[in-house]
């Protein structure tokens, strides 16, 4: 794949000494503007905003709540902006981790928060909350999580934050930013068979590196992106704090529109880049011939095709995460999987990001499938993505997973591997027993 | 917010283990931190370091892991202002919500002769003098609420001030 047209816009005409300039403004910007009250920001400035919701999780929640307590306040800002989800350690593995997730729950019920998800309604936070209706286009939401990024696919701005922040949001609905410039990835063509979101965001972490966008925005525009599933543009935000982005977005359009109709209560105000938005850079990438993309281990940039990662046997497959656990991804696993069994020297284990979509892969009997194949079906929860629980690797063992990380010891011993995948080659190396094209398998 | 001191430089990259390493990750109290600020980079550094001082680094300071003690122990040793050309975004972050006030400052500050020349910073107008030369450069003004929370002595003072104005 061959990256064309790499613009340099000067860099110089869109620092914040460019306050009175004509140029057009990010989606980015726009957002953070309005909701500091400010006509116009530029990359650089410092703004404080309102927070339309703020996030927190089993990890996470438990050391923003003693922050909170050292406040001395008897509410919380707003008991409807608050989203608090236990994902990450439940149906609790131990001891510690029941006692976090009591601290939460605790809170949720003094504080009388809306969005407190108990599990057997919960799901990983950021499948959970585009699902649940709570992220709109042109809303700042934070989070203390790095994936919080994830709900820019659908034209809000979203960051991940430290606890502090969190504790600090809960009382007063602010939070401080500076502004990000914005690097913008115009993906043209027309995807082939088996190739989706996912490796369209590994395809860009290759191309830039884990720093490449460090502290900026990152925009995903062109025809690729226009015909691709809100599923698939979650995949790619969620993503971009890989590439060290602070931020990923699509603008919204009617395929944003159509997922919102019947989940989003309430009005809200799509945002839109001006045409003559100043970008720090442009990328523009041909993706017709893409191929299915594999990040190797220790890290999400050292990306190839699959065709050069063929033939590496592995010993376990994920399907799951906030990066991959969506109805889509089940679907486009069970579709490769169907009739088929997996590999005897692989366990693989399916993991729907949220209880709805449980449900819907029960209904679509696409659990009937998996199980046939002798894969392994868990409730929700983040489970082997950091390591945490369901599926921990031995030393020495190799895992292909759909998840977003792949740092030395991610899902369990330091000297076990992580490959990163889609669901359509997660689920065809499961069967294979080793790192296959899709095509092998689903013929 | 006007601040005057005598500049010590560094250069890109440094990293929070080049500020305090993690063996002395188990406390967190920025005087302890303080005698270790620096000490794997400039071992006779936290000899020199006074109060009021101020820290002049290259591009993205403070970079590597999250630890809220690099700034901690910065704040620690009296340290007044961090003036860098870029900063690590998480860095960026916990610095102010510490409150120690921190300024990026794309323009090189050449000529410097450190631990004598001595600068000053006005974090309103985003300005740093250099004394001796009387050479000011530009850097990115803190708007009022920022300044507040440097004020104030971090995040969790500022919304407290906010939330119970009468104390
Ligand atoms: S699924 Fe993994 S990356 Fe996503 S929130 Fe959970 S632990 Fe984090």
């Amino acid at each position: 794949m061959n990256q064309k047209n790499r613009l340099d816009h000067g860099s110089a005409s869109n620092n914040s000494t460019n306050h009175g300039s004509t140029h057009g403004s990010t989606m980015v910007e726009k957002i953070l503007a309005a909701k500091s009250g400010k006509k116009r920001v530029a990359p650089g400035n410092l703004v404080n905003t309102k927070v339309d919701l703020a996030l927190g999780n089993d990890i996470t929640a438990p050391v923003a709540i003693k922050e909170f307590e050292r406040f001395g306040v008897d509410k919380v800002f707003d008991p409807e902006k608050i989203v608090l989800v236990p994902d990450h350690f439940t149906p609790n593995k131990d001891i510690a981790s029941a006692e976090q997730a009591l601290l939460i729950r605790q809170f949720a019920q003094k504080y009388k928060i809306k969005h407190y998800y108990e599990i057997g309604r919960m799901g990983i936070e950021h499948a959970l909350l585009p699902e649940q209706g709570l992220v709109r286009p042109g809303e700042v939401i934070i989070g203390a999580d790095s994936h919080t990024c994830t709900y820019g696919a659908l034209g809000a701005f979203a960051t991940g934050v430290g606890s502090t922040d969190l504790a600090a949001a809960m009382v007063i609905g602010e939070a401080w930013f500076k502004v990000p410039s914005t690097l913008r990835f115009e993906f043209r063509g027309q995807l082939p068979r088996w190739v989706g979101g996912k490796d369209l965001i590994l395809y860009t972490i290759g191309q830039i590196g884990v720093s490449g966008a460090r502290y900026r925005a990152m925009e995903f525009a062109g025809s690729a992106i226009s015909n691709l599933s809100v599923d698939g543009r979650l995949t790619m935000a969620n993503m971009a704090i890989e590439a060290g982005g602070k931020c990923g977005y699509v603008q919204p359009d009617q395929v944003t529109f159509d997922y919102l109709k019947g989940r989003v209560t309430g009005p809200y105000e799509a945002v839109y880049s001006d045409d003559d938005a100043v970008y720090e850079q442009i990328f523009s990438f041909d993706v017709s011939d893409l191929e299915p993309q594999i990040a190797f281990p220790p890290s999400p940039d050292r990306v190839r095709p699959v065709s050069e990662a063929e033939g590496i046997e592995l010993q376990q497959v994920v399907i799951g995460s906030c990066t991959n656990g969506r109805i889509e991804d089940l679907r486009i696993a069970a579709a490769v999987i169907k009739n088929k069994r997996v590999h005897p020297a692989v366990r693989m284990l399916v993991i729907p990001a949220t209880q709805q979509i449980y449900r819907q892969a029960l209904e679509e009997g696409l659990l009937t499938t998996f199980i046939d194949a002798e894969a392994v079906v868990s409730t929700p929860t983040c489970g082997p993505c950091l390591g945490g629980h369901m599926g921990i690797l031995a030393s020495g063992e190799k895992a292909l997973a759909t998840t977003n990380r792949n740092f030395v010891g991610r899902m369990g011993h330091p000297q076990s591997e992580v490959f990163l995948s889609g669901p359509a080659v997660a689920a065809a190396s499961a069967v294979a027993g080793k790192i296959v094209h899709p095509e092998e398998v689903a013929r | 917010m006007i601040f005057e001191g005598r500049a010590w430089l560094f250069g890109d990259n440094i990293d929070t283990d080049a500020i305090i390493a993690a063996r002395y990750l188990s406390t967190t109290d920025p005087g302890e931190l303080a005698v270790h600020l620096m000490e794997d980079i400039k071992p006779e550094f936290p000899g020199l370091v006074a109060p009021g001082d101020i820290l002049v680094g290259g591009e993205n300071f403070g970079c590597g892991s999250s630890r809220e003690h690099a700034p901690l122990a910065i704040k620690g040793a009296g340290v007044s202002c961090v003036i860098a050309k870029s900063f690590a975004r998480i860095f960026y972050r916990n610095a102010i919500n510490i409150g120690l006030p921190i300024m990026e400052c794309r323009e090189e500050l050449s000529g410097i002769e450190p631990g004598s020349d001595r600068l000053k910073v006005d974090l309103e107008q985003g300005t740093i003098t250099h004394l001796r030369t009387g050479r000011v450069y530009k850097a990115e003004p803190f708007p009022p609420f920022m300044q507040e929370i440097i004020n104030r002595g971090g995040l969790i003072e500022y919304v407290k001030a906010r939330v119970n104005p009468a104390k």
